[in-house]
């Protein structure tokens, strides 16, 4: 990124070019996941954040060398985002030695440790209070480094979120939490899991900064998640960032969504596609799309048989990695 | 050889640690000004300041949990879970968490978090002040478990908890505070594995766990005026247990007693009897007798609570039942 765009704050046509990129990989690579799933070939349980990938990619683009990470059940794009390589994320789904947990986590406990990466969490609200402890050993140790938790509309209602972020608050560390508010907690809607409708305002419990952004629009999420780094960073204390995003697809892959409307989740597909919005205002045709298409295609696949290839851990391998 | 209380051994583990390393810190509720609620950081917060002892809201999740993302991050914390009952609003943080993080990252990352909490009844506190809940976290893989009973013990293990690159649920009693022991002049690591024979015998061996291995030496005693020879091993460490240690003692004496104050029913003793029926079936000439406390919680008024918990009488009967004078 350009020095002049990088102290404003903002994206440049060329990095907005990749952002688009960027995005439709990990939509490509979350439908070959579900795709993969479906035919038999994956194992566990799985959940994809197709209509999700401004909040990873404009929140990721933002972190600084250095900045980590605590991700959700839902990890795939913060993964890729955060810098794993396709090759080593599939190959983690497919439970092999070369995966980037090594075939220990699998889909909801992606770890890339190399990449800032402190984990994926299969318990809601599990990671918030790491990431204010993450952020308490930089602040103790005086290092610029700003730690970020992604989290849902529905951990808000954890003890975790509001004793983390609490005390995160309390001891101005240097964190940001993000909610990726997609409105349902598993099947279950905010309106029935949550009294009040702007989530932000659970921030001002604690006194904490609070942002927002139209978690469908990546500048937007890139430039507020931007301001809430700085902000942390520069010892201010941490900051509440809430994205209102759409998740198009089920909880989970193979998630029959008897509880959801048909026809309200193809309009939101319609209009709060990510990768359209932006495509739309940077102004990619039709032949520029289809070649930036082919070109992730063509990663994701190479990822498939990549994982395929891989090393399957030896089962006696469940008793190594349980104590340093 | 300096003698300290077992209070004292706690501090000074924890205020040497943090001297000499400035990744080490504590964290918990009421540990600052007030020194901790069993006194145990008195003084601290003078030498070390706010930033590295670190009082906490009434929070065990995010206290629990703050701690992990700090270790994650290479720090040596010790948070204070004031009481061990209150490592249940901390489970989820300690074993779905601490306990795994290295599994499911695939040897990634290590945890070196201790996690100090005390317990015990004799204080009449009722039922949610005093349990006693080490059996528990033993059953999870990826935490270590340590119990300590002396001075000495408390020290070194607290020590070698510190700096071990795991996490450890560090459990200390109550009642064992005031005790005084000799203590080396320099604090000396002791190994976590390793268990403790506190006394030699040749007829009995009775394996006990915190405030029951000095109930058990006080039996022992009384034991061996009737005649009857009674070694006392405190494995001090939990998990991992020093399986050889007891069960060679057993093996020489062919009788064993195992005893500790939580509840009997699925407690640390039906391990231990495990382990020793199987590794040593063959010398043994009775049933492992095993002593706890009765399957209740602990009631408040004071003649029931001495009803619920096991002292050295009940440790002596069950010695005396199995060389058949019970």
């Amino acid at each position: 990124m350009a020095k002049v765009e990088e102290k404003r704050g903002t994206l440049g046509k060329a990095d907005l070019k990749d952002v688009l990129r960027e995005m439709l990989l990990i939509r490509r690579f979350e439908e070959k996941v579900e795709e993969r799933f479906r035919a038999g070939e994956l194992p566990g349980f799985l959940h994809v954040a197709i209509g999700q990938e401004a909040c990873a990619v404009g929140v990721c683009r933002a972190l600084a060398e250095g900045d980590i990470i605590a991700s959700t059940h839902r990890a795939h794009a913060h993964t890729l985002a955060k810098g794993t390589h396709p090759n080593e994320l599939m190959a983690e789904l497919y439970g092999k030695t070369e995966g980037c947990s090594h075939g220990y986590g699998g889909s909801m406990h992606l770890y890339d440790v190399q990449h800032g990466n402190m984990g994926a969490n299969a318990v809601i609200g599990g990671g918030l209070p790491h990431i204010a402890g993450a952020a308490l050993a930089f602040k103790l140790r005086g290092e610029p480094r700003v730690a970020l938790a992604f989290f849902g509309d529905g951990a808000t209602n954890i003890g975790t979120f509001h004793e983390a972020l609490n005390l995160a608050q309390l001891w101005k560390v240097p964190a940001v939490y993000v909610l990726e508010d997609n409105h349902w907690a598993e099947s279950t809607p905010e309106s029935q899991h949550s009294p009040i409708r702007d989530l932000s305002e659970r921030a001002k419990a604690f006194g904490m900064k609070a942002l927002k952004a139209d978690g469908q629009d990546v500048e937007a999420v890139f430039k507020t998640a931007r301001q809430a780094l700085e902000h942390a960073r520069s010892g201010k204390g941490p900051v509440f960032v809430h994205l209102d995003t759409v998740r198009f697809h089920g909880h989970y892959i193979g998630d029959p969504q008897v509880y959801r409307d048909k026809d309200e989740a193809a309009e939101l597909r319609k209009t709060r596609d990510p990768i359209e919005i932006l495509r739309e205002r940077i102004g990619v045709g039709d032949d520029d799309f289809a070649e930036l298409d082919a070109e992730v295609t063509e990663i994701v696949e190479a990822s498939v048989e990549f994982a395929k290839s891989g090393t399957d851990p030896a089962p006696e391998d469940a008793l190594k990695n349980i104590y340093a | 050889m300096p003698e300290i209380t077992y209070r004292e051994a706690v501090r000074d583990a924890l205020a040497t640690a943090m001297r000499d390393d400035d990744d080490v810190f504590i964290m918990g509720e009421d540990i600052a000004e007030m020194g901790g609620s069993m006194g145990v950081t008195q003084g601290m917060l003078a030498e070390f300041g706010p930033e590295r002892v670190r009082n906490t809201p009434i929070s065990e999740m995010a206290l629990a949990g703050t701690a992990i993302g700090a270790a994650m991050q290479g720090m040596r914390p010790v948070a204070e879970i004031m009481y061990e009952d209150f490592l249940t609003l901390a489970a989820e943080q300690i074993v779905n968490q601490a306990a795994k993080v290295r599994y499911m990252s695939g040897g990634q990352i290590s945890v070196p978090v201790v996690f100090r909490t005390q317990g015990g009844a004799g204080w009449s506190p009722g039922a949610q002040h005093a349990q006693q809940l080490e059996a528990w976290f033993v059953h999870i893989p990826g935490l270590k478990v340590v119990f300590a009973s002396t001075p000495e013990d408390v020290r070194g293990l607290l020590w070698s908890s510190i700096y071990d690159d795991n996490p450890v649920v560090f459990f200390e009693h109550r009642t064992l505070y005031p005790i005084k022991g000799n203590v080396p002049e320099k604090i000396e690591p002791i190994p976590i594995g390793k268990a403790r024979t506190h006394r030699e015998g040749e007829d009995v061996t009775v394996i006990a766990t915190g405030r029951l291995v000095h109930e058990s030496l006080k039996a022992a005693e009384e034991a061996e005026s009737q005649g009857v020879s009674v070694e006392v091993i405190d494995p001090r460490t939990l998990q991992p247990l020093d399986e050889d240690a007891l069960v060679n003692s057993v093996k020489k004496t062919n009788r064993a007693v195992v005893a500790h104050e939580a509840v009997t029913r699925m407690g640390f003793g039906a391990e231990v009897a495990s382990v020793l029926q199987y590794q040593a079936f063959d010398w043994l000439d009775a049933p492992i007798e095993r002593v706890g406390a009765k399957f209740a919680p602990l009631p408040f008024a004071p003649v029931m609570e001495q009803f619920v918990v096991p002292h050295a009488e009940d440790v002596l009967q069950a010695i005396l039942r199995t060389v058949g004078k019970g």
